[in-house]
């Protein structure tokens, strides 16, 4: 009895010993396969490489990438047109109203590739591995869901929600008014 | 006899840490020297101290204690003997540690009143570097450089430091005492060096992920060989070279994310948010003292700074070998 008590405060401590992974670089052909994603015929939408799934969905669900994503959200200039999320000359990822769809892949090819009215490829200027770290942290900025996973915090004055509290399901829940009354009242 | 060779040898290895290119106990700079004569005379005073009281200590346990009578009768010469003791020992406490405060008061005072600076440096500490920038005067031009802070040798130094994301603090421990760089206010610290050479400096303020690797060089020269540099260094980068692969590195450079963040005087690369790096190459050490500067280290750090130095701010930039080989021998032709 004592015996068992003993084991299972040991197995306890000892799961404290498990970490996130942190990724520093992926293997080449990993970051290679990574690459192709399956994207339908308009470019909305589509299926994510095999590889994607193979690693555990990284870029949505581990601290480490979200956070380097949000590095790169601040090194890439991302916040001269989007703001913090809020919108600007480009469209606001805090609403929740996704232009290409929610999905992580139209997310990845909208930087990859870039989009009509304004959106530059940053094909050459990021890393694939970068690129989805990227999409991942930019999708928990209109989150619906909150999220376990939670990039570091901001060092500046809060000025929105944080990306792990579903920022978009707290703007929506605010009102009844639509924040794109010319799209309809609800995304 | 090989007792004392055994005690020896520790105690001289544990000495040769005392001197060498980043040591407060060996102080080359008006102010260090001053600080060194402030530490070595309290311990002085200290050691002194320790070994009355451990003779008085000693000689206590020595002692018999004497037959004693009744214990409530009072034996007025005792009294007044213990009474001049506890007495006398109070007021040598008063006398050391007023003494102390007042040794310390008057060299910190002498520190912030030094002689007027021939020269104004203004530093700015950022995560994890150090932005250094030379203000202008008749005889020197305004410059900027990183990591690496020339002087002239027994002239004074006014440095101002400035914080700019987090607090970090500037020590040099051969030439002057700590001082922190505090985001919103300005710090003055006065810096001396007495002998020209190359003195190492530390943030000494835990400052986040690579606190430690954010060092920096003060390289003392005398008189010419300093205004050499200051010219050298407040020119532009040379605008082309007779190497192709230097010349595609250039176009390489400017072309891609390189020069959203770094600036090199001359070209059309104006970042601030990084280090300049018109001179890069001629600066001993790269990313503020993690690698010399050689033409590998430069194509290492450029090819993937996240696992060399991780939560810098610099990203991997995606380059073809042969760019990644082209804008390497840039940097290094920087000189």
């Amino acid at each position: 009895m004592k015996a068992s008590g003993i084991l299972l405060t040991l197995m306890v401590i000892l799961s404290g010993c498990q970490r996130e992974e942190r990724e520093l670089r992926l293997d080449p052909p990993v970051a290679a396969a990574l690459d192709q994603v399956a994207l339908m015929p308009n470019g909305i939408s589509g299926a994510p490489p095999q590889v994607y799934f193979a690693l555990g969905q990284p870029y949505e669900a581990n601290a480490y990438a979200l956070s380097e994503g949000k590095r790169l959200y601040s090194w890439f200039g991302c916040a001269e047109c989007h703001g913090k999320g809020e919108g600007g000359v480009g469209p606001a990822f805090l609403d929740g109203w996704w232009l290409y769809g929610p999905e992580a892949v139209s997310i990845f090819a909208s930087i990859r590739d870039g989009r009509p009215h304004g959106m530059p490829a940053y094909r050459d200027k990021l890393t694939t591995e970068q690129t989805w770290q990227l999409a991942g942290y930019v999708r928990t900025i209109g989150a619906y869901s909150a999220r376990t996973a939670a990039p570091g915090r901001d060092d500046a004055k809060q000025t929105r929600p944080a990306e792990n509290r579903s920022p978009a399901a707290i703007l929506f829940d605010e009102g009844p008014t639509p924040l794109h009354p010319d799209q309809g009242p609800e995304p | 006899m090989r007792l004392a060779g055994r005690l020896l040898t520790p105690a001289l290895l544990l000495l040769s840490n005392c001197s060498g290119w980043q040591s407060a106990l060996d102080a080359q700079g008006t102010p260090a020297q001053l600080l060194e004569q402030l530490i070595l005379g309290i311990i002085a005073a200290c050691a002194v101290v320790w070994l009355a009281v451990v003779a008085v200590l000693g000689r206590a346990l020595c002692r018999r204690r004497p037959p004693t009578g009744a214990p409530l009768v009072l034996d007025e010469r005792r009294e007044r003997r213990m009474m001049i003791a506890v007495v006398a020992g109070i007021a040598a406490t008063v006398v050391t540690i007023t003494g102390f405060t007042a040794a310390s008061f008057m060299t910190t005072r002498s520190l912030a009143a030094a002689s007027p600076a021939d020269l104004t440096i203004k530093v700015r500490g950022k995560q994890w570097w150090w932005d250094v920038e030379y203000a202008g005067s008749a005889s020197q031009p305004v410059l900027k450089t990183a990591n690496e802070i020339h002087i002239p040798v027994g002239r004074s130094v006014r440095v101002e430091l400035e914080g700019d994301d987090v607090i970090h603090s500037f020590w040099v421990p051969s030439l002057a005492g700590k001082q922190d760089l505090i985001p919103g206010r300005t710090n003055v610290l006065t810096m001396r060096a007495e002998r020209s050479g190359i003195y190492r400096g530390q943030c000494a303020e835990f400052c986040g992920l690579q606190h430690a690797h954010m060092a920096f060089l003060v390289v003392a020269d005398d008189a010419d060989a300093f205004r050499d540099w200051a010219r050298t260094q407040a020119g532009p980068a040379a605008p082309e070279s007779s190497d192709p692969l230097i010349d595609k590195g250039r176009e390489v450079f400017l072309s891609k994310p390189c020069a959203a963040c770094h600036a090199i005087r001359g070209t059309s690369a104006k970042g601030v948010t990084g280090p300049d790096l018109t001179h890069v190459g001629g600066r001993r050490y790269i990313a503020a003292g993690l690698l010399p500067t050689t033409l590998g280290s430069l194509a290492a750090w450029i090819a993937d700074p996240q696992t060399l130095k991780p939560g810098n701010n610099m990203p991997l930039v995606p380059l073809a070998p042969e760019e990644l080989r082209a804008v390497a021998a840039y940097m290094s032709s920087l000189k």
